[in-house]
């Protein structure tokens, strides 16, 4: 019995949300008193890997073989199919990113693993392993029960806070057999988005909505963003009109996203529109409809014309900057 | 080239959501059900390449797993314009069970595309596309804004967390799909809606295979702390919040 967790690296380096995994998986095999193990397939330094040591895993598992240089779902579950049972993995913990969602189902049939996908609470109990897992786009969770030997857990970004909790880390090579695990689909192009905060990795996320008229009144929102060294973002019709791009798209059809804090700044609130947010920390609500429903979702907000509100926002951020 | 577009119901996300006996089921009653929009899209696309000359698509069929009162969501499919359906007679459960099923279908099929949204609004658990993949041991793509089939080679663009590739993708795969694979979904127009009555509905007989999971019951989240308002004259007053009581800037 012990905890896998699965640290995808992007280029060669973790980021917050792979720590966010090394913390929950440390805390909870803590709980189920057994031990923890990374695994990070990819070229990775030594230094880096160390990172993850830093939140209480003492053992790294790697691979770097050629064959696993491509993502490849297919691929990859059997590679990390071979690791959990060398390590007889009870419970697998991986990010409930594009990745991870593309893990774990496959994950799940070849190991006969039940999943909880989006995880953002602690489990209920552990035996019975029950857990809540979001559902109806945040309406309400389901407590589920996991009732397989093996279990699956993809974990919500920002949902567990960081612990230090320094261990002295080895490095092993995860003795993976690529044998076979060639993929089957070819990568023709890639594009990186690599000199802009993504949106989902932002700790702070500046969203504006159809109530700011036009996309020249745009300004003081980047403004904004770029004082909290935040990203920005956008309800739907906002990018259908092609006032903002479609990256900046977000709630049940574009991006789910769980920031620190969340501007909504003349966004109405609809159901749709929160069900991609609503697992922000903190909502703040700018609005000149003192009704939109926006405001049940805030714990603050000014009710009141956003042209007017955001240049002496700005102002009032700059000054608290510079004191 | 066949592609199979498969289909889940979901309450309208209109739709306020209230659960009953004791919380451990959803109250069904007045609840209005749509094609999960993601798999709407999905076959929106599966059509428009079907359409498209030199695509070698010859057939769209869609598949839903779910009791008979998943009929209407099957006909409207039909009347989008996909040729026929499949249903397994079998409430759903789960993704695994959910997935298990679906696979039985494809592989009395013969389907060289079979596309899934990345997830249903309802359990939001973007499952059932990775699991059907790995029951057939198929390829698998997922988070696909683009699909296109070009001098007989299917291609797709998949968004990763930073970027997107562009892959060749052999056949039979299953794409897991998400925003920007179509525009708009399609709407029935009156003569797609008359010809549907006419497509075969094909029922299937479940297999045995089980859920792996259990929703014991539903839980309202935590509700939110009302809202604390700043006057509007006095903006500053919302950083002073942000910095001291929030202690989040
Ligand atoms: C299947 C489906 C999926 C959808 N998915 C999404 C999704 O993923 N994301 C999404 O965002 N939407 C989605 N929608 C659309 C959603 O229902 C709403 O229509 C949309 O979120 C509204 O965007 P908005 O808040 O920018 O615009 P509006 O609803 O038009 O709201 C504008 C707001 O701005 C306020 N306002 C106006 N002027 C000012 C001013 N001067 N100062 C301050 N405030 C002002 C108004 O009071 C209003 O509350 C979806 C809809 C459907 C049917």
């Amino acid at each position: 019995m012990s905890v896998l967790v699965y640290t995808e690296n992007w280029d060669g380096s973790f980021k917050k949300l792979s720590c966010e995994l090394i913390s929950f998986a440390v805390k909870l095999a803590e709980e189920m008193q057994t031990d923890v193990a990374a695994l990070s397939i990819g070229n990775v330094e030594a230094e880096e890997l160390e990172k993850l040591g830093q939140y209480g895993v003492k053992r790294i598992l790697t691979a770097q073989n050629g064959e696993l240089s491509q993502f490849d779902p297919q691929t990859y579950a059997k590679a990390i199919t071979q690791v959990a049972d060398k390590e007889q993995a009870s419970l697998i913990v991986m990010a409930d990113n594009n990745t991870g969602k593309a893990l774990a189902p496959r994950l799940s049939v070849r190991m006969k693993a039940a999943v909880a996908s989006g995880v953002s609470h602690m489990p209920d109990t552990l035996s019975p392993f029950v857990i809540k897992t979001k559902t109806f786009s945040g309406n309400a969770f389901a407590v589920t029960e996991l009732p397989t030997d093996v279990k699956i857990l993809t974990i919500a970004q920002n949902s567990f806070d960081l612990k230090k909790n320094p261990a002295e880390v080895t490095v092993e090579d995860a003795g993976i057999d690529t044998s076979g695990l060639r993929p089957k689909a070819a990568v023709k192009e890639v594009e990186k988005q690599t000199d802009k905060l993504l949106l989902t990795d932002a700790e702070i996320v500046v969203s504006a909505g159809r109530g700011m008229k036009t996309p020249e009144n745009w300004g003081p929102i980047e403004e904004l963003a770029s004082l909290l060294n935040g990203a920005t973002a956008c309800s739907r019709p906002v990018s259908d009109e092609g006032w903002r791009p479609h990256e900046e798209h977000t709630g049940q059809t574009g991006k789910i996203i769980a920031p620190n804090v969340y501007f909504a700044i003349g966004i109405s609130g609809a159901t749709q529109h929160l069900a991609g947010v609503s697992g922000s920390k903190y909502i703040i609500a700018i609005n000149n409809d003192k009704e939109a429903p926006i405001f049940d979702a805030a714990q603050y907000g000014i009710v009141g014309d956003a042209s007017r509100i955001l240049p002496r926002l700005v102002d009032a951020l700059k000054k608290a900057k510079s004191a | 080239m066949n592609i199979l577009v498969c289909i889940s119901h979901v309450p309208d996300t209109t739709t306020k959501i209230k659960f009953a006996e004791n919380n451990t089921r959803l109250d069904t009653t007045g609840i209005q059900w749509v094609i999960n929009p993601w798999d709407e899209l999905s076959l929106t696309r599966a059509l428009e390449l079907k359409e498209k000359s030199g695509s070698g698509v010859q057939k769209v069929s869609v598949a839903h797993v779910g009791p008979s009162s998943a009929e209407p969501t099957i006909r409207k499919a039909l009347a989008i314009g996909a040729d026929d359906a499949y249903r397994v007679d079998v409430e759903a459960l789960d993704s695994y069970q959910v997935a298990a099923q679906l696979a039985e279908i494809v592989k009395a099929g013969s389907f060289d595309m079979i596309l899934c949204g990345i997830e249903s609004s309802d359990y939001n658990g973007s499952n059932v596309g990775g699991m059907l993949a790995e029951f057939l041991d198929y390829v698998s793509v997922s988070g696909i804004s683009h699909l296109d089939i070009e001098g007989g080679e299917i291609l797709v663009t998949r968004e990763l967390d930073g970027g997107r590739e562009k892959l060749v993708v052999p056949s039979p795969f299953v794409g897991i799909v998400q925003k920007g694979i179509a525009k708009e979904p399609r709407i029935a127009a009156m003569r797609g809606i008359m010809m549907a009555r006419k497509k075969p509905v094909h029922l299937v007989d479940a297999t045995e295979a089980g859920p792996l999971t259990r929703v014991k019951e539903f839980e309202p989240p935590q509700p939110r702390p009302a809202c604390k308002f700043v006057d509007p004259e006095n903006p500053e007053q919302l950083v002073e919040l942000l910095q001291n009581e929030a202690k989040v800037i």
